[in-house]
């Protein structure tokens, strides 16, 4: 494993992107990893455009920035592929992961060139099926890791169960489609690797 | 065995207050305060503390609080940000002049105006001269570390006074990070049962607290709470000492990163320590002989101890989170320079603005630093006047 893996969350106000990076954080933590999960911060309003972050180490964490540079990029709102720069600093060895309907051929015309892997994942469809809301950070999660190589899949799926249990601690019945929605969204993620 | 955990600044400066489980919170319940007083105040309805929560109208009013708390003998704590800050300013002086040893959490963040709700220090630094302590962490784990010493620190029998710690605003405060906590058990053995020297609920002793006081006297009673802020050094190691017996985790005035052989040093206080150290070892392992200076304790201001650190340093940046509008440089600039004065007159000096109004401070920036002092140290010369970092054209 890397030793420094740094993820870019893109989505709009209200859909997650914020409670994706600490999920992520969350559980990457339970694997022994260290971690950052932190939002940027500006005048929130519903449906603006927001930005998140994760830091996962194997070794302590002490950079206090945002990440430019970033090894993952993953887009919980499509539309704002035509509204922010979403590849900016992007590593070409990393990839991106993209919440859409459409076939990551595409959407690459959007992705000004980027030459890594597109992951795409209808995260409305799986969490429709599974959680009966369209709530698209869970699913995307799961994309993230499958993207990110970041923890074992197995292990992801046991911790967020405990993390879930924990979570919605006062409403255990929405611990199942949650988890349906992670292992729904392992299935349907597709990729395309530009480099080859 | 300590207890690992992931968490905000905010929740594990919220978690340190359940567990050292004070007398009294006086706190004004919405922003611009912190999620701090809405944490507690769900501990305490949940039955996990039993302190008295008092939600007030007001930042001052909540200041005026303290005060009325801890003077009749309860370990009082509160917390609060930017404005919120700034509103408490008339009673700070109170708090301190009456020798109250309140522990207040402070997240720093910008004063208005232009309105701005992101992280610097213009908010605590406008009050570095109310008598209060000030303690800054880089991170989580510091923020909670720093609020058990803080209050410990300012209960000193040869201190007694009212403590600021401090942290960045969203930065640390809002940011989940991997921590350690301390089990509840030993954090009470460390604490200790507070018991003033004199307290207004005593019916042995009868007190008037805050009277006026007459010229004759009032110089007397200045000198006197500077001799505490004096003392507070002592206190500090002797407290530092002890955590670092119960946690293995080491505290001083300042932190001195690979500063052994340093020709070129950085000073600089809270979370953009961590990111300098990072720009150091960049530059270190190009050769560059770089080093990191951490303020932790900017009241008592560390002089001696910066003055120690700077030996063999051939230029130095001293970094400022805020503005003071002396048209000079800013408050650390300014007392880092009067504590080098007649000591250190060859060190090359020069004093930045960074990172104020959430302004993201980065690596590359840090780096940016070094390299001006490289070229200080090349030609001999320090800028006339301090500089802006990153500033936009």
């Amino acid at each position: 494993m890397k030793k420094l893996t740094e993820i870019r969350w893109h989505g709009r106000g209200g859909q997650g992107a914020k409670t994706a990076s600490l999920l992520l954080a969350d559980v990457a933590f339970s694997t022994g990893m260290y971690i950052q999960g932190f939002p940027e911060y500006g005048p929130e309003r519903m449906g603006a455009p927001i930005t998140a972050y994760n830091r996962l180490s194997d070794e302590p964490l002490r950079v206090h920035s945002n990440i430019y540079e970033p090894d993952y990029v993953a887009v919980v709102d499509e539309t704002l592929l035509d509204a922010v720069n979403v590849t900016a600093g992007l590593k070409p060895e990393g990839a991106i992961v993209i919440n859409t309907a459409k076939e990551p051929e595409e959407i690459l015309p959007k992705l000004n060139g980027y030459k890594g892997k597109v992951y795409t994942l209808d995260a409305k469809k799986v969490s429709l099926a599974t959680i009966g809301k369209n709530i698209p950070n869970t699913p995307m999660l799961a994309a993230v890791v499958r993207a990110s190589g970041v923890m074992d899949e197995q292990l992801f799926l046991d911790n967020m169960q405990a993390s879930f249990k924990h979570k919605f601690a006062t409403k255990p019945e929405v611990v199942e489609g949650n988890m349906k929605a992670l292992s729904m969204a392992l299935e349907e993620v597709k990729v395309y690797d530009g480099s080859k | 065995m300590a207890i690992q955990d992931r968490l905000s600044g905010n929740e594990a400066v919220s978690i340190a207050m359940k567990q050292i489980n004070p007398d009294v919170m006086p706190a004004f319940p919405i922003t611009p305060s912190t999620e701090i007083p809405q944490y507690v105040s769900q501990f305490i309805a949940n039955g996990e503390m039993d302190t008295v929560f008092i939600p007030v109208e007001s930042e001052h009013s909540a200041m005026s609080a303290c005060i009325g708390s801890q003077s009749a003998g309860g370990r009082t704590v509160t917390a609060t940000s930017s404005c919120g800050l700034a509103l408490m300013f008339e009673m700070l002086y109170v708090a301190a002049s009456n020798r109250l040893p309140i522990t207040m959490a402070v997240v720093n963040r910008a004063l208005s105006g232009p309105i701005n709700i992101n992280n610097d220090h213009s908010d605590s630094m406008g009050a570095r001269d109310s008598g209060w302590l000030q303690i800054y962490a880089e991170n989580a784990q510091e923020a909670y570390d720093n609020f058990f010493q803080c209050m410990r620190i300012g209960e000193h029998p040869a201190v007694q006074l009212p403590v600021m710690c401090c942290q960045d605003g969203f930065i640390t405060s809002h940011a989940v990070e991997r921590m350690e906590l301390i089990e509840t058990e030993k954090v009470k053995a460390f604490m200790g049962e507070y018991k003033p020297e004199h307290y207004l609920l005593n019916p042995d002793e009868t007190l008037a607290v805050g009277p006026y006081d007459i010229p004759q006297y009032y110089m007397e009673h200045k000198k006197a709470q500077a001799v505490a802020m004096e003392n507070a050094r002592e206190a500090i190691m002797e407290v530092a000492k002890e955590f670092e017996a119960m946690t293995g985790r080491k505290y001083g005035m300042i932190e001195e990163y690979r500063m052994e052989d340093a020709e070129l040093a950085m000073i600089i206080i809270g979370s953009s320590a961590g990111t300098a150290k990072e720009a150091c070892d960049e530059l270190r392992a190009a050769g560059v002989k770089a080093g990191v200076i951490k303020v932790r304790v900017f009241r008592p201001f560390p002089a001696e101890e910066i003055v120690a650190a700077l030996k063999g340093v051939k230029a130095v940046a001293i970094m400022d989170k805020t503005e003071s509008f002396s048209a000079n440089g800013g408050p650390m600039g300014a007392e880092v320079k009067a504590a080098m004065f007649g000591k250190l007159n060859d060190v090359l000096v020069t004093n930045y603005i960074y990172g104020i109004g959430g302004r993201d401070v980065k690596v590359d920036d840090l780096k940016s630093v070094y390299d001006k002092l490289a070229e200080m140290v090349k030609t001999g010369k320090a800028p006339e006047h301090y500089q802006y970092l990153a500033l936009r054209d």
